[in-house]
């Protein structure tokens, strides 16, 4: 090993990450409960730094570090970018809802900050190990966080169960991972992929590893048969905890999933896709069907969420560049729809009461005509109707389906966004049609109030101009995934 | 100015829509009344000059917009009207200002809210009948089911949420479909969603078929034909008054435009060869929705099953292949089926007028809560019979036009179809005339008729111009078939042109 190949300034985001947060675990023993609001504004400060210095390096070209191990691409900034935003949004909505119910206390800051170091890491990681360690360290915050409210039952057995899956999921992972290096003799995505190329890899082996590193995936996705935990654990977590499993760590999934999968294992795409197809047919049949059934809020979005994924994963089937493009932007999308869904019911929420059922909304439209607007654009959104950003996201990964003659798919598809449809369309009636049963004004702060709004406009104004976003997000993918290194 | 009526008839509606919806909650009620009133008359006047400024001698695209909107998948902002889509930009704005008269004092709860959505929903119809490129068209043809939703289910009878989501999730199933043809036709066209490309482009029959399938699903339940009728009835008996005009007055007309604008012309081979399935599930329409109307007892299910009926005249008309060897649609049929449509907006929108004042009074659609009512509301019952006319095609009105000149395409294609269509004027003024008997004629039938108001100013107004609009289009329609001459003579040569790649 050599300076030049370690590289270590190409983390330098990480880097600062990683110190803040240090800094900010360390300060946070000395500021006492009435003075959180400094631990606060510093995460916040240091997720826009950190995202800052992200986006810094945007336009840069692909770079490697740490001896190959760590690159940090058009692709894994903008995802980067996308899980500051993702986190940021979790705290500030649940900031109200945290001080409500004793959870506001500087590991809330910390081991979320933790979660998405992990996150970054593993966006830029083309290494097995580094991938691990990523995904290791995101999991291990997030169960913590889930756990955050000790006194509940519910929410410690949210964080059991979600633990013991995560942890036989990464389990597979890992599993996978050592077959394919046995089959190939590399830890390194772009070196697994030229063994694979040279025909010098175990065929057999590799297919092994392949499909223990899907089953992983599935899992982390929560990709229906892998998606058990999905429902129980929304539900149980505290509703910040649901939203931040529910929105960041899907784009670090994705990216893992196309570094393994489309970079790593590009020979192999036959057989994934396959696999991949079965978990998205079913993620989107039993997603959609499932959550019909739901009355519990927090619930039903689990199962809307497995919906969305199998959405996703039908972009990644395709296999081609405008493929994984599509999915990009689908997981971006979705981040924000689930951000804003999740962060209307924390506006809701209050001490002592916690707005999760679906008849917690009725009559939204009385008590705030603006935040039942809201919440109407961001079920229309999910829902797939235009002119919202989810019909854009879903348009680009229906377009690629067809394109690749997978008409039959994206009839399936469009057929199970219909039934998706109707649960959400409950929630507008339940918020515009039904009457109101209580008259409690909303209780959030200013901050949290301004941010969800701006949340759920955009989901309307980049409906009505995705073409920005929609292109740098392409272009992102375009250029990452054609980089492949020697 | 010209060269942006048509943004400004679509934005103009949806900004005073938005404008209305911040005055907020019902203190400011009046001052939405009026702001809603303002923003749709404006809207009407702006589209006055697509009419007078439009070139009769021209079948193509007039007022074209063209603007990249979304180049990462070359979706373009393309407007343009032609002879076929014209006139209901016209009628759709015209439609929501009577919308808006009708609701003044009728909607007492969240009036703000109701104003917007009408005219949000205007915009937003107007923009899927200018609309040149698939997903744009498809952006407004979905978008404008959000406010429909909210006005049935809101402000909708006691029925409103099954009716509200049944009518949603029916035309969505339709259109979701449609929007699968349209990717798999701008991968066929080599990238592009412009619809007039995919008017040139060959394709096979078995293709031409699998698209006219599901162009068959969104526009099928759209207009509504039979069997996928069964949406409208509900959503009509439910919907406020204003709901049902609109429904029946303008969104009805999109599934029938969207048959003329894509089915037609992007697969003629297919349409030509199944046209005896649409001509059958037409005359189904006709002849037994016909009956269905006439066994009602509710006035407002009785309109909606009469609408069914007539806009199986309309799709008859579109169907009619004759001439040599059947390859060319039938003229006659096709405008008339054109006047049909337009007749019918007024004439629906009139009906569903016509019992909402009745409603707003009685608080029952039953017929037999009624009988006498002319005793006490003479005026009003002298425009309702006027109405109840045209409903039945008596010449002189613009339901007689119409009908007429499908009638007498039919005959010169096929006899039987003619006499099958034909019974719609016996069953139409049975289902009409003996509701309008029952209603209006005969004593005091109870107390709620007796205290019976005649109509106030206000109604008297939207009665008036529906009246005139009525009488004007029956006694002289050229005006309305010279514009769309060219453009129908356009569209059937376009269809007769065989579309299936010739063999090497």
């Amino acid at each position: 090993m050599n300076w030049t190949s370690l590289n270590p300034w190409v983390a330098t985001p990480e880097i600062f990450l990683l110190c803040a947060v240090c800094a900010i675990l360390l300060l946070d023993l000395f500021i006492s409960d009435a003075k959180r609001g400094v631990t606060y504004v510093l995460t916040l400060l240091t997720l826009l730094v950190t995202g800052v210095l992200v986006a810094s390096g945007v336009s840069a070209p692909a770079e490697y570090g740490y001896s190959e191990s760590f690159l940090v691409d058009p692709l894994s900034s903008y995802a980067k970018l996308t899980m500051i935003v993702g986190v940021a949004l979790v705290l500030v909505y649940g900031r109200s809802y945290a001080k409500a119910r004793g959870l506001y206390r500087g590991e809330l800051f910390t081991l979320s900050m933790f979660s998405l170091l992990g996150m970054m890491v593993m966006a830029s990681a083309v290494n097995f190990l580094t991938l691990y360690v990523g995904l290791e360290l995101m999991s291990l915050s997030i169960y913590a966080m889930v756990a955050l409210n000790r006194d509940s039952v519910a929410s410690t057995e949210a964080a059991m169960k979600y633990f013991v899956l995560g942890a036989l999921a990464s389990g597979m992972l890992l599993y996978g991972m050592s077959m394919l290096y046995g089959a190939t003799g590399s830890l390194d995505v772009f070196k697994v992929a030229a063994a694979i190329q040279s025909g010098a890899a175990n065929q057999l082996l590799v297919v092994f590893g392949l499909v223990f590193v899907v089953t992983g995936l599935g899992f982390k996705f929560g990709a229906v048969p892998f998606h058990m935990w999905v429902p129980d654990v929304y539900q149980g977590a505290p509703t910040p905890m649901t939203q931040l499993i529910s929105t960041a760590p899907k784009v670090a999934v994705l990216v893992l999933a196309l570094r393994v999968l489309a970079q790593g294992l590009e020979g192999f795409a036959p057989d994934w896709r396959g696999m991949l197809m079965i978990l998205a047919v079913l993620s989107i049949a039993l997603g959609n069907l499932t959550a019909i059934a739901q009355s519990n809020i927090k619930r039903m979005l689990g199962y809307s969420t497995i919906s969305h994924m199998g959405f996703v994963l039908l972009g990644l089937l395709v296999a081609n560049v405008n493929g994984y493009a599509a999915s990009f932007f689908y997981v971006v999308s979705y981040v924000l729809m689930g951000a804003a869904g999740f962060g209307i019911l924390m506006l809701l929420s209050r001490a002592g009461f916690e707005a999760e059922q679906i008849n917690d909304l009725k009559g939204l439209n009385q008590r705030s005509p603006w935040f039942a607007l809201m919440m109407l654009f961001v079920m229309f959104s999910m829902a797939g109707i235009p002119v919202f950003l989810g019909f854009f996201a879903k348009l680009s990964v229906l377009k690629e389906l067809v394109n690749m003659h997978l008409v039959w798919l994206a009839v399936f598809a469009v057929i199970f966004s219909l039934i998706g449809a109707f649960y959400y369309l409950r929630i507008v009636k339940v918020m515009y049609f039904d009457d109101a049963e209580s008259h409690e004004p909303l209780q959030a702060s200013l901050d949290a109030k301004v941010v969800l709004s701006v949340n759920c406009a955009l989901l309307l104004v980049l409906g009505l101009m995705p073409n920005q976003l929609m292109s740098v997000l392409i272009d992102a993918v375009q250029r990452s995934i054609v980089v492949v290194a020697y | 100015m010209t060269g942006n009526l048509l943004s400004l008839a679509i934005w103009l509606p949806v900004v005073a829509g938005l404008v209305v919806l911040a005055t907020g909650g019902d203190k400011n009620a009046p001052v939405a009344r009026w702001l809603a009133l303002i923003g749709a008359l404006a809207s009407f006047l702006v589209t006055i000059p697509l009419y007078t400024g439009f070139d009769s001698y021209h079948g193509g695209m007039q007022f074209e917009e063209l603007k990249p909107w979304i180049e990462a998948l070359n979706i373009n902002y393309h407007l343009g009207v032609d002879g076929l889509s014209m006139f209901f930009v016209i009628l759709n704005s015209f439609t929501t200002l009577m919308v808006v008269l009708a609701g003044w004092q009728v909607i007492e709860k969240r009036v703000a809210q109701y104003m917007a959505a009408f005219l949000i929903m205007s915009g937003l119809i107007n923009g899927a009948f200018a609309a040149l490129d698939a997903i744009l068209f498809y952006v407004f043809f979905e978008a404008m089911l959000i406010p429909m939703y909210l006005i049935i289910g809101v402000w909708g009878g006691p029925r409103r949420v099954y009716a509200s989501v049944k009518f949603f999730l029916y035309t969505l199933l339709g259109s979701l479909l449609t929007l699968v043809a349209f990717i798999y036709l701008y991968y066929q066209s080599g990238g592009s969603f412009d619809i007039a490309s995919y008017h040139r482009l060959p394709l096979t029959m078995a293709a031409q078929t699998l698209l006219l399938v599901a162009f068959f699903f969104a526009f099928a339940v759209k207009v509504p034909m039979w069997p996928v009728h069964t949406w409208l009835p509900d959503a009509h008996v439910e919907a406020p008054t204003g709901g049902s005009m609109v429904l029946a007055a303008i969104t009805l007309k999109l599934g029938a435009y969207g048959f003329l604008r894509f089915a037609l012309p992007i697969a003629p081979d297919a349409s030509r060869e199944y046209a005896w399935v649409f001509v059958a599930l037409s005359l189904v329409a006709v002849v037994y929705i016909g009956m269905v109307a006439l066994v009602q007892t509710d006035m407002k299910k009785l309109v909606a099953y009469s609408s069914i009926s007539h806009m199986g005249f309309v799709t008859l008309g579109f169907f009619m292949f004759g001439g040599v060897a059947g390859k060319e649609l039938n003229a006659w049929a096709v405008e008339g089926a054109l006047v049909q449509m337009i007749s019918h907006g007024f004439v629906s929108a009139a009906m569903f007028f016509c019992i909402g004042v009745m409603y707003d009074r009685v608080h029952s659609r039953k017929i037999a809560d009624y009988g006498g009512v002319a005793n006490k509301m003479p005026i009003f019952a002298a425009f309702m019979m006027l109405f109840a006319m045209a409903n039945s095609g008596l010449p002189a009105t613009s339901g007689f036009a119409g009908e007429f000149m499908v009638v007498l395409g039919a005959v010169q294609v096929n006899f039987w179809y003619a006499v099958a269509a034909a019974t719609t004027l016996i069953f139409g003024a049975a289902y009409t005339l003996w509701m309008y008997k029952r209603v209006i004629f005969g004593d005091v039938a109870n107390e709620n008729v007796a205290e019976l108001k005649d109509v106030n100013a206000r109604e008297f107004l939207v009665l008036a111009i529906l009246a005139v609009a009525v009488l004007g289009m029956g006694l002289y329609p050229k005006p309305f078939t010279d514009v769309m001459h060219q453009s129908v003579n356009d569209l059937i040569w376009h269809v007769s042109q065989s579309k299936l790649p010739q063999l090497p």
